[in-house]
Parts: C-alpha cells; sequence; structure tokens
C-alpha cells in the first residue's frame, strides 16, 4: 500500500500551483463572483497553451499522456484554488463523450477547436420538469429530411449565455420506453429559434434556461444512433459523478484555519475541534477521490466508489459550511467581498455555495440510490 | 499511489481471518461474555505470534509494521474477537522500546494516567498480569492480580478493571511517560481499524437482513428510508477504512502526519462504528433488539472499544493538538 500519488504527480501539482497563484488574482475571482460565471476565456486559452485542459489524453490529441492519478492531482490543484473550471468542465466532458462516442468528422470538426480553448460546450440534460430523472426529458426532435427540428426549454444550463454548442438530450420517439426513445445532438448555438434566459441562484453563480423554438440542427451534429442516447448518456453521466468538493471544503477549511488564528479563538477547544473534525472530513473526501482514481487507473470502473466521493464530498461541505457559519456568529452574515467580512466573506458564500454541490452532477439522493444498488447490491424498488 | 495489499499482507489478513472464523465465531464470543476473554482464542493467537510480531525485530520481535497490525486489528473487530490483541501489541511495543523483556505474562497499558494510587477502566486490566501506567512524571510496570484489581461489568463485556497500583517498577521518568502517550496514537490507529471490521461487519449483516425481509410485499432493502441510510453506512465505512490505513501507513513512511492522522482515523471511525451499529440494530426492527439476534454484540463494543480510549470529541482536540502545535 502507497498512499504518496508519485514523483510525476508531485511535480505536476507544483507546476499547477505555481501557474494557479500567477492567474487566480483577486481581481480575477472577484470578477467571477460578480458575474456569476465560473469561465474565464485568458485563464481557458492557457490551460490549453500548457495542454491541460485533457492532461490525461494522448500528447497528439493535445494532451500530456498523464494516467488517472496524475489527473487527479492536477484537478485537486485547480478545484482546491477555486480556479473557473466549470466551463472547461463541461467542454471537456462532452469532448471525452465525442471522443469515445463521435464520428471521425465530428472529432475532426469539435476537437481540434477545444483544444485551442476557441469554443465552449455545456450540458442540456435538465429541463423544467425532469432533473434526476434525466430519461424523463420531453424537448423533441423531429427529423425533416436530412435535419432535425427541435422544440423544448431545458434548465440550469450553466455558461449557456457564452457556449458555442449545448449537448443536448432530446426526445425522438414518443412511443418507445422511456429509456429508449432519446437521441443526442451536439447543438450550435448561434442560431434562430434559440433564446437563454438567465437564472440567478443563491451561491451568485449564473445558470441559464434555455429555449428552442423550430431550431434546425443538420444530422451531421446527431451523437451516437437514433433513439440510442441513453447509452451516450450513460458514459457521460458516469463522468459526471465524479465529481468531487473536497478541495472546496479544503479552501473554506484554510480560511477558517486563518480566521482561528488571527483573533487567537484558536486557543479555544471548541473551535479546534470544530476544525479538527473539518480536517477529518478533508482528509476522507479525497481520500475517496483519490480511491475512485486508482481504481480507474488500475482499469476497474469505480461504480459505486465515485459516487461515495461525490457523496461525502459534498454533504460534508454543507455541514462545515454551516458549522464555520455559526461558529464565527453574527460576523458570519458579513457578505462575500464586503470589506468588513472575514476572510473576505469567504465563509459566508462558501455557505451559500456549497448549497448547490449536493445537487449538481447528481444529487445525493441519485448518489445514494446508486451505492445502494451498485455497491450493496440492494434491489430496486417495486 | 496502489490501495492493494502485498502478497505477505495478504497472507496475514488471511491467517488471521480464518483462525477468528474458527475460534471467534458468535457462539464463542457470546459464551466469553461477560468476561470478554477466551483463553483458548488467546493461546492461539499465541501460537501464530501475535504479540511478537508487534516488536522490533532489534528487540526480538518480527518487526511488523503498524499497518500490518492494522490489518489485523480489523479482522479482529469484525469478529469482535474476545481477546485483548491490541492492548498486548501495544504494550509491547512501549515496553521493549524503553529496554523492557517480554516473557510469559500478559502485559497491558493503561489509557489514562493513574490518579491517587489507583488507575481506571484498563483495558485487558482483568486477565493481564502487567500494566504499564503512567503515574506522575514517570511510567511503572504495574503488577496485576486478584488482589489489586476490581472487575468491572460493562457495556461492551470487556475485560477492564480497575486497580491498585501497588508492587510496581519504574520504567523511566519524563521520557517514558512521552513513549506512553505516543503509544496511545498506535493504540488509537489499532482501534480506529477494528472498529473498521466491526462497522463493516455490522453492514454486511444489515444489508444481507434488508435483502431478505420484507414489507408490504417488497424486500426493505428496495425502500429508499432503507438503501439510502446504508449507502451513507457504506460511504462513511469505505472513508473510515481508507483514513485508518493512511494513518497506520503513515508511522512508517510520512512520520510528521501520524500523530494527527492517528487522532483524526479515531475519532472519525468511532462515530463510523457508532452509527453503522446503530443503523444496523434499528434496520433489524424489533429483532435488532433481541439479545439472539448479533446486531447487538457490535453495538455494544462499537462504543466500548472507542470510549475505553477517547470521545471523538477527545480525539478531535487531540487531532487538533498536533494538526497545530505553534498555536
Amino acid at each position: 500500500m502507497d498512499f504518496r500519488l508519485g514523483d510525476d504527480s508531485d511535480a505536476l501539482r507544483e507546476e499547477a500551483r505555481e501557474f494557479l497563484d500567477a492567474m487566480l488574482t483577486p481581481e480575477l475571482i472577484e470578477r467571477m463572483y460578480r458575474s456569476g460565471v465560473s469561465h474565464d476565456d485568458d485563464f481557458y486559452r492557457q490551460l490549453a497553451e500548457r495542454r491541460w485542459l485533457a492532461p490525461g489524453w494522448a500528447e497528439d490529441m493535445g494532451g500530456q499522456g498523464r494516467d488517472p492519478i496524475e489527473v487527479l492531482a492536477f484537478s485537486e490543484e485547480l478545484s482546491r484554488a477555486g480556479a473557473p473550471y466549470v466551463g472547461s468542465g463541461t467542454t471537456m466532458a462532452v469532448a471525452k463523450m465525442l471522443q469515445a462516442v463521435g464520428t471521425e468528422e465530428q472529432k475532426r470538426a469539435i476537437l481540434p477547436r477545444v483544444m485551442r480553448a476557441e469554443i465552449l460546450m455545456v450540458l442540456g440534460f435538465s429541463e423544467p420538469e425532469s432533473g434526476s430523472d434525466v430519461a424523463a426529458a420531453q424537448t423533441r426532435a423531429v427529423r425533416d429530411g436530412d435535419e432535425w427540428v427541435i422544440n423544448g426549454q431545458k434548465m440550469f444550463t450553466t455558461n449557456a449565455h457564452i457556449a458555442d454548442y449545448v449537448f443536448l438530450l432530446t426526445r425522438t420517439n414518443r412511443d418507445a420506453a422511456k429509456h429508449k426513445g432519446l437521441t443526442t445532438f451536439l447543438v450550435p448555438m448561434d442560431q434562430p429559434g434559440i433564446e437563454v434566459q438567465a437564472v440567478y441562484t443563491l451561491s451568485g453563480e449564473r445558470t441559464n434556461i434555455v429555449y428552442f423554438a423550430d431550431v434546425r440542427v443538420d444530422d451531421f451534429w446527431r451523437i451516437g444512433d437514433v433513439d440510442g442516447g441513453w447509452k451516450v448518456m450513460t458514459a457521460s453521466l458516469q463522468d459526471e459523478h465524479g465529481a468531487a468538493f473536497g478541495g472546496d471544503s479544503e479552501r473554506l477549511l484554510t480560511d477558517v484555519e486563518s480566521w482561528a488564528r488571527h483573533t487567537a479563538r484558536i486557543a479555544d477547544p471548541d473551535v479546534r475541534e470544530r476544525l479538527a473534525r473539518a480536517a477529518a472530513e478533508v482528509e476522507v473526501a479525497r481520500l475517496l477521490q483519490r480511491r475512485a482514481a486508482w481504481m480507474m487507473h488500475a482499469g476497474i470502473t469505480p461504480e459505486a466508489e465515485a459516487p461515495m466521493s461525490k457523496l461525502f464530498s459534498s454533504e460534508a461541505f454543507v455541514r462545515q459550511a454551516e458549522d464555520f457559519a455559526e461558529l464565527l456568529g453574527p460576523d458570519g452574515l458579513r457578505s462575500y467581498f464586503d470589506p468588513t467580512a472575514p476572510e473576505g466573506g469567504a465563509i459566508e458564500h462558501a455557505l451559500r455555495f456549497s448549497l448547490g454541490t449536493t445537487t449538481y452532477a447528481g444529487t445525493s439522493e441519485v448518489q445514494r440510490t446508486i451505492i445502494a444498488q451498485r455497491g450493496l447490491g440492494l434491489p430496486r424498488p417495486r | 499511489m496502489d490501495l492493494r495489499l502485498t502478497a505477505e499482507q495478504q497472507q496475514l489478513v488471511d491467517t488471521f481471518s480464518s483462525l477468528y472464523a474458527r475460534e471467534a465465531g458468535s457462539a464463542q464470543v457470546r459464551a466469553a461474555e461477560p468476561l470478554g476473554f477466551d483463553k483458548s482464542l488467546w493461546e492461539h493467537l499465541g501460537d501464530l505470534g501475535v504479540t511478537t510480531m508487534a516488536v522490533d525485530e532489534a528487540r526480538g520481535g518480527w518487526g511488523a509494521s503498524l499497518l500490518d497490525l492494522a490489518l489485523v486489528a480489523e479482522q479482529q473487530g469484525r469478529h469482535v474477537a474476545p481477546a485483548p490483541v491490541i492492548e498486548a501489541q501495544v504494550a509491547a511495543r512501549l515496553l521493549t522500546t524503553l529496554g523492557g523483556a517480554l516473557d510469559d505474562r500478559l502485559v497491558t497499558v493503561a489509557l489514562h494516567p493513574g490518579v491517587d494510587g489507583r488507575a481506571r477502566l484498563v483495558p485487558a486490566a482483568a486477565v493481564a498480569d502487567l500494566a504499564l501506567v503512567p503515574v506522575g512524571d514517570a511510567l511503572v510496570v504495574a503488577e496485576v492480580g486478584d488482589g489489586n484489581r476490581t472487575l468491572v461489568d460493562n457495556l461492551g463485556s470487556m475485560p477492564v478493571a480497575d486497580i491498585v497500583i501497588g508492587a510496581a517498577r519504574s520504567l523511566g521518568g519524563p521520557e517514558a511517560v512521552e513513549a506512553w502517550d505516543a503509544a496511545l496514537d498506535e493504540f488509537a490507529v489499532l482501534t480506529s481499524a477494528a472498529l473498521v471490521g466491526m462497522a463493516s461487519a455490522a453492514l454486511e449483516v444489515t444489508t444481507a437482513y434488508v435483502k431478505e425481509r420484507e414489507a408490504w410485499n417488497q424486500p426493505i432493502g428496495s425502500f429508499q428510508s432503507v438503501a439510502h441510510r446504508l449507502a451513507d453506512v457504506a460511504t462513511a465505512v469505505d472513508g473510515a477504512r481508507l483514513l485508518a490505513y493512511e494513518a497506520a501507513w503513515a508511522a512508517a513512511e510520512e512520520p510528521d502526519r501520524f500523530a494527527e492522522l492517528a487522532s483524526l482515523a479515531f475519532a472519525f471511525s468511532s462515530e463510523t462504528a457508532r452509527d453503522a451499529t446503530y443503523w444496523a440494530v434499528h434496520l433489524h426492527g424489533g429483532y435488532g433488539f433481541m439479545l439472539e439476534y448479533d446486531v447487538q454484540l457490535f453495538y455494544r463494543r462499537a462504543r466500548a472499544w472507542s470510549r475505553v480510549l477517547w470521545s471523538p470529541a477527545v480525539a478531535y482536540r487531540r487531532a487538533a493538538d498536533r494538526r497545530y502545535v505553534d498555536s
């Protein structure tokens, strides 16, 4: 047994830290928050230039040929630093899906531009009437010659207002069983019939509703088979369930430790106990995420283990944010970026930001169901 | 990173797991209550060298790593085996580190300093011959026998006793007391591995039960109110196991982090075993409350094996003392 990630991972981590220290200026962090957008074009291009958009891809595909453990070391740093990675994250999730199931023409049309950070792609799964039950999507795609006509709406399509493509889950067959009438498309955003409406959230993040009215898409942009969308989705959701929030917890803990030190509250046994409890959770979140990466490295799909990582890290983050906000007392009410707020209001922000983490990328309930069924072998409800 | 056991470690696990399966089944565990000591099991463990293995090679032992011992402790916890393995191993390491020698006598270690000539709730003291006890600025080896110990009937059927410190020999001054305090970190790590084994076994028994037991014509494990509890338990158990292993691994590989990780692992696995066994009892319904069902064996020991050392709160504060050494 060896809990070290290894020399290559350590070196990459160091390199990433230096880069992030230089890139993530207080101005950038504040701009991200004020705009509610976890994306920055310059940051995105800089990642691309360093072949860090997909460090795990082969060099001839624009990556660095890194193994899953090294990739994890890198993404731990992005997450810990609070880097604007949501836009590049969804783009790369779609790129990975294309790499796996796209046609050669589709890959040629999209992947080189992704690797130059020229385009941004977002996820169009959730709808006003369906979230966790993602296969219940009702957005319609109807064939018309070489084209498809799309009508419907998508919900929580984060970054849609700056995106070039949306990876869209549609219903193409109303007569087939729920999972057998779905088809996925990569829809160019720059065309008539698409309307993006802003949705503001408790965390300050801006997301969107996207309306599709008679939007025409060439069959070229269909991903996978007609009515074969669930197969495409299964692969991409698996990827989404690998999301984890241990890095956010770790940043929060560091902020509260800093507060405890310069207010001298760190001498208070109650404060120490709360900090250590969070430190244990941060360590466990890190270990659960690393185990999932190690399994992938060993060629094993972490079917229940990746959901454990997502579930634990987000639930712990919510608990910690609530606990630390209470610990700060009335001062914990001072808002993020208010000049009077302790630690720049980072704890107040974490309280609001943590709420989304147990919902997006698969709710805690969905994760628990996967763990119960695939990890423990419990029966599905009749 | 590599989470696999080596071939030798796997062999170690297999050896102890089959011994416990043979000699520490539920009937044997129950027969050893309320004392919590099975002499025959202890002799079998002695034949495997369970104490000798823990001691450095330079001091006549087999030089097992703390991680090796944690793997054994996990098996002990899985079977809630009535034998003072952790006590004897930690005491043997401490005693030999301080220049003492082992013989046939069973040596244990007090987990709290002796006060007013007494040491309270000393684990394994109901069956041990000697106990290492810090008294003031010194660490002493106290003789233990029926003349100076009071057995304590307790929640976890542990062979604990309150002892009056009589005939004793000093092992050293403040440095020896410091060594004792460091030995508590070893005790904490091994106990956390045992608690992980216990929680894991309780989870398995309960998972099997909720697959079988039906209500409203379906297995109760198909209800989310049941399944989701167990998913949380399974997640915490996996996390606790990784943390316990990491802490034990750190003893040799990242010694600067060891003391902090040991307390964190202890606190986290105490809470995990506490919650896992609570849900194990509860999800068995009325049967979980019956002595005849095995989950109660886990429920009682999950609390006793940890509480005899520290509560989670105390362990978190101790971890903080290591983490924030400067303040």
